[in-house]
C-alpha cells in the first residue's frame, strides 16, 4: 500500500466508524465469553455444591444445563459476529476500498 | 483366519512384512478377533484418502499449494476441514473415557476446548487472513526483522507439534492393538507412513479433504451412537443419567463401600469432583485451553486456505457450530459407556478396567450398540480421525520449518517455490520419523495429558506474540521473541515441576508446582516479558517495527494487499 492510499483511507470517516464499531463488537463479544467461561470455572473451582445440585426430584443436576448453555453461547456469539462483520461491517468496508481506490 | 487378516492388512499398507506381521498376531490370538467389517472400513478409507492424495499431488507444484491448497477452500469447507483437525483422539476417545470414569467433568474438559474458537473469530480470523500468506509467523512477524520473530515461531511451532502428535501415535497404538491385535509399534508405524504419503505428495490439498471426510465420519458415527443411546431411555436424558448414577453406586458397593459411601459416589458423576482438585488448577487449565486453542500453529495454518476474510470468519462459525454439537454427544456417548460397558465383562479385563486401556469406552460402546459391524465403522473413524489431525500437524510442522526457517530466516526469502517444497518434503520425512520414534517411546503416557502439554505451551507462547503483535502499536520484535520465548519456557519448566512429569513420569516426591497446568503464571509470564522487552528495546529497528503498525492496521481491518487466492 503507497503512503496515498493510506493518508486517503485515514481521512475516511467510514474506516474510523468500521474500526471501532468492529472492535467494540469484538471485544464486547470476547468479554461475554471469557465472563461466562471463567464463572462457570470459578463455580467449579469454588461452588461444586451448586453444579452438582440436582434439579428438582430428579438426577440431573444444575451444571448440566449450565455446561451445556455454554457451548450453545459459544456457538450464538460466533454467529452474532459473523452475521455483523459478513454484512453491515463488509458492506462498508467495500466503500471504503471503493473511495480509496478511486 | 488371523494369518490372512494379517496378510491382507500388510498387503493394504505395503509396509509390513508378512511373516512377522502373523508371528506379532499369533500371541494375542486369544484375545483379539479379526473383525474383517473393521479391517475393510479402514482399508476403504485407506483407499479413498490415498486416491485423493494422488489427485491432490497432481494439483500440487507450487508452495502455495503445498500450504495453503492454493486459498481456493471455501468457509464451509474449511470450517469442517478445522473441526476436523481439532477433534482429535484425545477428544473423541480421551473425553467419553474421562467422562465414563468421572462424569460431568469431562463436559468441564470440554467447554474449555470449545472457548478458545469465539476467541479466535472476534480477536484473530480476518487479521490473520488479511496479513499472513503460509504460516502464523507471517502475521506474527508482519512489520519485524524476520529471522528473531520466525525463529521463535518455528521453535514454539515445533514444540506444540511435538507433543500433539506424540499423543496421538499413542492414542493410534492403543487403538490399533486392540482392533487388530498388532503389536503397538506397528500401528504406530502405519500411522505415521500413511500421513506421510498425505502430506508428503497431497500437501494442504490432500490434507484438507482428509479432514473433512474424518469430520463427517466422526460426526455421523457420534450421532449415531448418541441417538441410539438415548433411544434405550425414552430420549430422556434423566432417565439415562440416573441409570448411570445407579450402575456407579453399584460399582462402589461391589468394591466394599457402605451403602451411604456407594450413593454418594454414584452421585459424584453428576457434578465437578476429582478431576480438578484445587481452584487455581481449575482456572489455570481454563486459560491454558481457551488461549492455546488460539495459539495452535496447524489451527491457524487453515486460516490461509481460504479466499478471504469473510471465508475465513463463517470458517470460524463452522468449525465452532460442529464442535460444539460433537462436544455435545461425547458427553451422551460417556454416559452411555457408563451403562452399556461398565456393567458388561465382556469389556472388561480381569481387574475391573476397561480392555484395551482407559481410552476404549467409546469404542466399546459402539460394539454394545451396534456389533461387530458398528465396532468396525468407528474404529475405522477413530483411526481415521488420528490420521486427519497428525497429517494437519505434520504440514504444520514442516511449514514451519521450511517456510519460517528455512526460507525466510536462512535463504532472506529469496528461494523458489521448488526449493522451498523439496525442504518441506524433506521435513515431513524426519517428522514423520521422529513421531513414530517418539510415539513408541511416550507409550504408557496418558493422551489427554500430552495434549494439554501442548496447549499451555501455544497458549503462553504463541497466544501472547500474536495478540501484541497485532493490537499493540508499541510491540516490538525484539520484545515478541524474548517474550515469547520466556511464555514459553515458563509453561514448560512449570509442566515438568508439576506433578503431572515431576512425579508420575520422573518418579519424584512432593511435586514444587502443585498445579494441573501452568498456565496461570506462564500466560501473563509472556504477555508482561514482551511488555517489558519491548518497552526497553530502544534499538533502532524498534522505531521501524513501531512505524510499521500504522500500514500493517490498515491491512488487516481492509484486507487491501491481503494475498488472493492462487489462479487454477
Amino acid at each position: 500500500m503507497d503512503e496515498d492510499m493510506l493518508a486517503r483511507i485515514e481521512a475516511d470517516p467510514r474506516y474510523h466508524r468500521l474500526t471501532k464499531a468492529r472492535t467494540r463488537l469484538a471485544w464486547l463479544l470476547t468479554a461475554i465469553m471469557l465472563g461466562a467461561f471463567f464463572s462457570f470455572t470459578a463455580l467449579v473451582a469454588f461452588n461444586k455444591e451448586l453444579l452438582a445440585a440436582p434439579i428438582g426430584a430428579g438426577v440431573t443436576s444444575l451444571g448440566i444445563p449450565i455446561g451445556f448453555g455454554l457451548i450453545l453461547l459459544a456457538i450464538l456469539l460466533t454467529a452474532i459476529y459473523v452475521r455483523q462483520a459478513n454484512g453491515a461491517f463488509d458492506r462498508l468496508t467495500q466503500e471504503i476500498i471503493a473511495g480509496a481506490e478511486a | 483366519m488371523r494369518r490372512a487378516s494379517g496378510i491382507a492388512l500388510a498387503a493394504i499398507l505395503l509396509i509390513l512384512p508378512g511373516p512377522a506381521l502373523a508371528a506379532a498376531l499369533e500371541g494375542e490370538a486369544e484375545q483379539q478377533q479379526t473383525n474383517w467389517i473393521a479391517i475393510g472400513m479402514f482399508a476403504l478409507f485407506v483407499a479413498l484418502t490415498l486416491w485423493i492424495t494422488r489427485r491432490a499431488a497432481q494439483r500440487t507444484k507450487t508452495a502455495s499449494d503445498f500450504y495453503t491448497a492454493g486459498g481456493g477452500i471455501s468457509g464451509f469447507q474449511n470450517g469442517l476441514a478445522m473441526a476436523g483437525d481439532y477433534m482429535s483422539a484425545a477428544s473423541f476417545l480421551g473425553i467419553s473415557a474421562q467422562i465414563f470414569t468421572d462424569g460431568y467433568d469431562g463436559l468441564i474438559y470440554s467447554t474449555g476446548f470449545l472457548v478458545g474458537w469465539p476467541i479466535i473469530l472476534f480477536l484473530m480470523a480476518e487479521k490473520l487472513r488479511n496479513l499472513g500468506r503460509y504460516t502464523f509467523a507471517d502475521v506474527a512477524s508482519y512489520r519485524f526483522a524476520q529471522p528473531p520473530v520466525r525463529s521463535f515461531a518455528a521453535i514454539s511451532t515445533l514444540l506444540v507439534v511435538a507433543f500433539y502428535l506424540i499423543a496421538q501415535m499413542v492414542g493410534a497404538g492403543q487403538l490399533i492393538k486392540l482392533l487388530f491385535g498388532l503389536p503397538y509399534s506397528y500401528a504406530v508405524i502405519i500411522v505415521g507412513v500413511l500421513m506421510m504419503l498425505y502430506v508428503l505428495f497431497g500437501g494442504m490439498r490432500a490434507t484438507t479433504w482428509v479432514q473433512i471426510i474424518k469430520a463427517i465420519m466422526l460426526l455421523a458415527g457420534a450421532t449415531f451412537i448418541a441417538v441410539m443411546v438415548l433411544a434405550r431411555f425414552g430420549f430422556s436424558p434423566e432417565a439415562l443419567f440416573a441409570k448411570a448414577v445407579e450402575v456407579k453406586t453399584g460399582l462402589a458397593a461391589a468394591k466394599g463401600a457402605t451403602p451411604a459411601d456407594a450413593a454418594v459416589q454414584g452421585r459424584s458423576i453428576m457434578g465437578p469432583g476429582n478431576f480438578i482438585k484445587d481452584p487455581i488448577s481449575a482456572i489455570s487449565f481454563g486459560m491454558a485451553l481457551m488461549f492455546g486453542t488460539a495459539g495452535l500453529p496447524h489451527i491457524l495454518m487453515r486460516f490461509f486456505t481460504v479466499p478471504n476474510a469473510r471465508e475465513a470468519r463463517k470458517s470460524v462459525l463452522w468449525a465452532t457450530t460442529w464442535i460444539g454439537y460433537f462436544y455435545l454427544l461425547t458427553f451422551i456417548i460417556g454416559f452411555g459407556a457408563i451403562v452399556l460397558v461398565a456393567t458388561d465383562t465382556s469389556y472388561l479385563d480381569p481387574s475391573g478396567g476397561l480392555r484395551g486401556g482407559g481410552n476404549m469406552a467409546a469404542i466399546h460402546l459402539a460394539h454394545a450398540i451396534g456389533g461387530d459391524a458398528f465396532l468396525g465403522f468407528i474404529s475405522a473413524v477413530a483411526f481415521a480421525t488420528i490420521l486427519a489431525v497428525v497429517a494437519g500437524l505434520t504440514l504444520s510442522g514442516a511449514s514451519a520449518v521450511s517456510h519460517d526457517l528455512y526460507a525466510t530466516v536462512f535463504r532472506k526469502g529469496e528461494v523458489s517455490s521448488k526449493d522451498e517444497l523439496r525442504v518441506s518434503r524433506v521435513t515431513t520425512l524426519v517428522l514423520g520419523g521422529v513421531a513414530v520414534l517418539l510415539g513408541i517411546a511416550f507409550e504408557k503416557q496418558n493422551v489427554a495429558f500430552m495434549v494439554s502439554l501442548a496447549f499451555a505451551l501455544a497458549a503462553s507462547g504463541n497466544f501472547p506474540v500474536l495478540i501484541l503483535s497485532l493490537l499493540w502499536k508499541g510491540c516490538t520484535g525484539r520484545g515478541a521473541m524474548i517474550g515469547g520465548l520466556l511464555g514459553l519456557a515458563t509453561a514448560f519448566i512449570l509442566t515438568v515441576l508439576s506433578p503431572a512429569i515431576w512425579v508420575n513420569v520422573l518418579h519424584l516426591e512432593a511435586a514444587p508446582f502443585p498445579y494441573t497446568s501452568p498456565a496461570i503464571i506462564s500466560v501473563p509470564v509472556g504477555f508482561f516479558a514482551i511488555w517489558l522487552f519491548s518497552v526497553l528495546d530502544r534499538s533502532p529497528r524498534a522505531a521501524v517495527d513501531k512505524a510499521g503498525y500504522r500500514e500493517q492496521r490498515i491491512r488487516s481491518e481492509t484486507g487491501i494487499g491481503a494475498y488472493r487466492a492462487a489462479e487454477h
